[in-house]
């Protein structure tokens, strides 16, 4: 691994969790205030998203004019189009988690740095979930020939 | 920073950064910036492509406390869920980003914007979710 891409990586990890930061989005109080509909709904997570995707999709768009990224061999985008039980139900299990805390992995690990118990407890549980279906579920799909 | 940034700027802005996070990242590495994807990779086979992983994470961290030099105070964040509740939470998310092989940034900031049919299929999946439970959790007959 070159330095200049580990350096284009640590800068983009800043470059994301400053934004997080600016945008409130670190407050879970903030994420389920948009997801409260019935409740005072709180728009802000709409325009994270907007700006987010937009920036985003500016990079998308010059991608497709390059051969290959400028310090990497090849894009490594995923190519499947295919809606599957596993993406749908991950989908599912991963909206209902973000619902009970709002909490999701970007704004959990950025607010380590915060120092509070609850957000250390979230990350840990986290680790472990990704950990047992890393033990279980992508072993099992590995063993019957259904793994990535 | 808080007093010329009205309501709406600053999300907007935050995103845009974000934004800029997932281009760099694509222009020049070639990744898609998911962060479940990125923290997930860490725990596979030991070696496989986890420095970079490490020094996005890091950068993830350092982020917020520059935003505290900038800003003079740390970004808000408060939690008024139980402790068992959290766990669970933090299990789901895990455990169901990494089956359905993203999570807001993977499949949210990055997938909605190179219009990949399965990310509009998980975000409007998570979304519907997660104002499901929060409309029970709420305003749900538990109340």
């Amino acid at each position: 691994m070159s330095a200049p891409r580990l350096l284009a990586a640590l800068a983009s990890g800043v470059l994301f969790g400053f934004g997080l930061a600016l945008s409130g989005m670190m407050d879970p109080r903030k994420v389920l205030g948009f997801l409260d509909l019935a409740g005072a709904w709180d728009p802000s997570l709409a325009f994270v998203l907007a700006g987010a995707v937009a920036v985003s999709a500016l990079g998308y768009a010059l991608k497709a004019r390059m051969a290959r990224p400028v310090l990497a061999p090849r894009f490594e985008v995923p190519a499947n189009t295919r809606l599957d039980a596993r993406l749908l139900g991950g989908a599912a299990l991963f909206g209902i988690g973000w619902g009970l805390a709002g909490l999701c992995p970007g704004p959990a690990l950025a607010g380590l740095v915060l120092g509070l118990p609850e957000i250390a407890l979230f990350v840990a549980a986290m680790l472990v979930g990704m950990l047992l279906h890393r033990l279980t579920t992508e072993r099992l799909l590995a063993a019957v020939g259904a793994g990535r | 920073m808080d007093s010329f940034m009205s309501p709406f700027l600053a999300p907007l802005a935050g995103g845009a950064l974000i934004g800029c996070a997932a281009a760099l990242l694509l222009l020049a590495n070639g990744r898609i910036a998911g962060i479940s994807g990125i923290a997930g990779g860490l725990l596979g086979p030991a070696g496989r492509e986890s420095a970079w992983r490490v020094a996005f994470l890091v950068g993830l961290l350092l982020g917020p406390v520059l935003f505290r030099l900038a800003a003079g105070h740390w970004p808000e964040a408060r939690l008024d869920v139980s402790w068992p509740m959290l766990a669970v939470a933090g299990l789901l998310v895990g455990y169901g980003t990494r089956l359905g092989s993203g999570c807001t940034s993977g499949h949210g900031v990055c997938g909605l914007a190179r219009l990949s049919r399965r990310s509009f299929a998980a975000v409007a999946i998570f979304m519907a979710a997660a104002i499901v439970t929060v409309f029970l959790v709420r305003h749900g007959v538990a109340r």
